[in-house]
């Protein structure tokens, strides 16, 4: 019997990290279901990426406040990890507070870090419900987070809440209990912010203590189980995907377009026909019409996205009125993955469903707005680029299917017989000059 | 002042120090061809041997990219780099930023290869040198500019001092908008915008740029793009200011401005 805590520990974590691996390799098979495309070049610019962009959130100081609130939850996320680690290792062996004899006087500095992290963590999460909820931000009330969205925002930050909840709760009980000599409830000295809720639990009796002193366990290590489950449905997947992403952000001048070498060939053997090799065969498909034909890091883009909305606040058509919203070409891109994904998990591979990303998910009309400026690829704290995306499937608009504003055909009937998006006579182009004279 | 072609620098035997790559803005539109002629008589006056491609140029193919016609492109592409390369030039400067992003970053995989630089940045370099002298007194002196990033040169290609070097040898004041540099508003004309009308929306992108500009109390509001340029005109007069704010290229400036 005095075994089965730590069996019921052992089938916990075997079945919260199972689903995870499962669902995790899941979303690797959708993200490499786009094109490949070959990043892995200048590795130390791409590292130091990481550690600007990913590691040290470079880009979210842009408005210093915000960044310090973040970076309490991330270093509280991250480092309380340390603390789940001996959490982790008490389930499996059994023990309580396996670290305390070994580490001594140092335990209690490290979990007196823990607490004013926590505490941290669940102020900063109550500012952040207040941002979302009471002053309502703009970014946070558009129409891109109606339903899911919005939620899932609101159950991350009260997940958290919880959770640091139950570490403090559990460290002032322990406390009480170390003081009623309990067995197993080694001394340590008192700790910094769960001490202060020790008045909450004097003069009860030691069956109550102990009792919520281990449901404040076994709920902070179920919820942890469970976030880590939770984490592949939502936006919160960035605290993992941003550090890749970062990783395989383009490297360009964001002002280059990626080129495409088939229509180049197709070009080159247009003009030089004596160029083109007998069994030239014309590329299959131009653009990107649905996710198969974006590349793989458009795709990890989608699910790096934490729906925050600084592109869309920076976007000049978003501002201005216009369909555009680039969070929202990204929580689309997402959503045709996952229903994607769900096909292939059902079928066991892909099977036609009649849509596509382009018309279904994301409107034509949201793609003329673009005035490709790169203030949504500036803004993405994660290294993401809608852009990237957007002009992916306006090639497929035009060369899949003609799709364009009629003025856009006079342009480039324009530019193709007088060279000039304009209805001039190439003859004029250095009219100017002659008049310098 | 004779401006001289590609071609007949080279019936003449010889090469210019650089290629003014004009643009199809320079070229055609009136308001544009201003800022070419103002570029064009700094390059005189300072002794640059410059000559431009006169009506072997074409459009780069820019505004058929980023609307996603890729085939358009590519043929504009591979004509203006057989041209290119058949004059064997070396180094390009061009008053268009979205000339410049295209030459610079779009063409070398095609097989262009050159050394491309934008106007504001061979004009910083023309001053550092002391080959600009500005006059004394000149009309900008004291006076408020706020220079409008152009999206193409800034975030595009990170280009953000040189032209606010090139506006302190005005001895101005230059003021920020609210939104600038990596943070800059576009004026609405990139990624082919230029050449349809708007979407459906509120309002027109220029009208929100011309009043952040107008906020600053600036007199002149300088660009470094014919399209801005544009854009920022029309959203100017559309606020009926266009009697007490000026929108000026920064080569225009310069050229009013020295000796």
């Amino acid at each position: 019997m005095q075994y089965l805590p730590q069996i019921g520990f052992l089938i916990l974590a075997a079945i919260g990290i199972g689903l995870f691996t499962k669902k995790a390799g899941e979303i690797k098979r959708n993200i490499f279901l786009g094109k490949d495309e070959d990043l892995n070049d200048q590795p130390a610019k791409r590292w130091k990426n990481l550690i600007l962009l990913a590691l040290g959130q470079k880009k979210m100081f842009k408005n210093p406040l915000v960044a310090i609130m973040h970076l309490i939850i991330y270093a509280g996320f991250i480092i309380i990890n340390i603390e789940v680690l001996e959490i982790v290792l008490d389930g499996i062996l059994g023990t309580h507070r396996l670290f305390l004899p070994y580490l001594g006087s140092f335990y209690s500095f490290l979990i007196n870090c823990f607490e004013l992290l926590a505490l941290g963590v669940i102020v900063v999460c109550v500012i952040f419900l207040a941002r979302r909820n009471i002053i309502r931000l703009k970014r946070f009330m558009s129409k891109d987070l109606n339903g899911w969205a919005r939620s899932d925002a609101n159950y991350i930050l009260f997940i958290e809440i919880i959770l640091m909840s139950l570490f403090l709760t559990m460290n002032a009980t322990d406390q009480v209990l170390q003081k009623l000599g309990a067995d197993h409830y080694n001394t340590t000295s008192s700790f910094i912010v769960s001490s202060e809720l020790i008045p909450i639990f004097n003069g009860m009796s030691m069956d109550a203590l102990v009792a919520i002193e281990r449901t404040a366990w076994w709920l902070h290590i179920i919820g942890i189980f469970a976030f880590l489950n939770y984490l592949p449905y939502s936006k919160h997947l960035h605290i993992m995907l941003a550090f890749p992403n970062a990783y395989f952000t383009r490297l360009d001048a964001p002002g280059k377009m990626k080129n495409m070498p088939a229509v180049q060939k197709e070009v080159l053997y247009a003009m030089q026909p004596e160029m083109a090799p007998a069994d030239a065969a014309p590329p299959a498909s131009f653009g990107a019409k649905d996710i198969f034909d974006l590349s793989w890091k458009n795709l990890l883009d989608a699910y790096s996205c934490t729906e925050c909305g600084r592109c869309t606040s920076a976007c000049p058509a978003n501002s201005t009125g216009k369909l555009l919203s680039p969070r929202k070409i990204m929580m689309a891109t997402r959503d045709r993955m996952e229903d994607v994904g769900k096909n292939i998990n059902t079928n066991k591979e892909f099977k036609a469903d009649g849509k596509s990303l382009l018309h279904d998910y994301i409107s034509v009309e949201e793609l003329r707005a673009c005035t490709t400026c790169n203030a949504c690829v500036e803004e993405c704290p994660v290294s993401i680029s809608p852009l990237d995306i957007i002009t992916e499937l306006r090639r497929s608009l035009i060369m899949e299917e003609s799709n364009a504003p009629q003025e856009w055909n006079g342009t480039f009937s324009n530019i193709e017989n007088n060279f000039a998006p304009w209805k001039f006579s190439p003859d004029d182009r250095d009219k100017w000059a002659q008049e310098m004279v | 002042m004779k401006i001289n072609t590609m071609a007949e620098m080279m019936a003449a035997g010889e090469m210019p120090e650089v290629l003014f790559w004009v643009g199809c803005a320079g070229s055609f539109d009136q308001r544009a061809q201003k800022i070419t002629k103002a570029f064009a008589t700094i390059l005189d006056k300072v002794g640059i041997k410059f000559a431009i491609l006169g009506k072997e140029e074409a459009c780069t193919g820019d505004p058929a990219r980023r609307a996603g016609n890729e085939f358009l492109f590519q043929m504009m592409a591979y004509q203006n780099i057989q041209v290119l390369n058949g004059y064997g030039i070396k180094k390009i400067v061009t008053t268009c930023p979205h000339c410049f992003n295209t030459l610079k970053n779009e063409y070398p995989e095609l097989g262009g290869n050159y050394e491309v630089i934008h106007h504001t940045t061979l004009l910083q370099e023309l001053i550092n040198e002391g080959r600009i002298k500005m006059k004394e007194g000149g009309e900008f002196k004291g006076k408020k500019i706020s220079y409008h990033d152009s999206c193409y040169l800034g975030r595009a290609n990170d280009i953000y001092e040189a032209p606010r070097k090139v506006l302190e040898a005005l001895d101005a004041e230059l003021v920020e908008m609210k939104r600038c540099r990596t943070n800059g508003l576009c004026c609405g004309a990139g990624g082919a915008q230029m050449f349809k009308e708007d979407e459906p929306g509120d309002t027109r992108i220029n009208m929100d740029r011309a009043d952040e500009a107008l906020a600053t109390g600036a007199s002149f509001i300088a660009a470094a793009c014919p399209f801005c340029n544009t854009m920022m005109t029309d959203g100017v007069k559309n606020r009926e200011k266009e009697s007490e704010v000026g929108v000026l290229d920064v080569a225009e400036m310069i050229a009013a401005s020295m000796q």
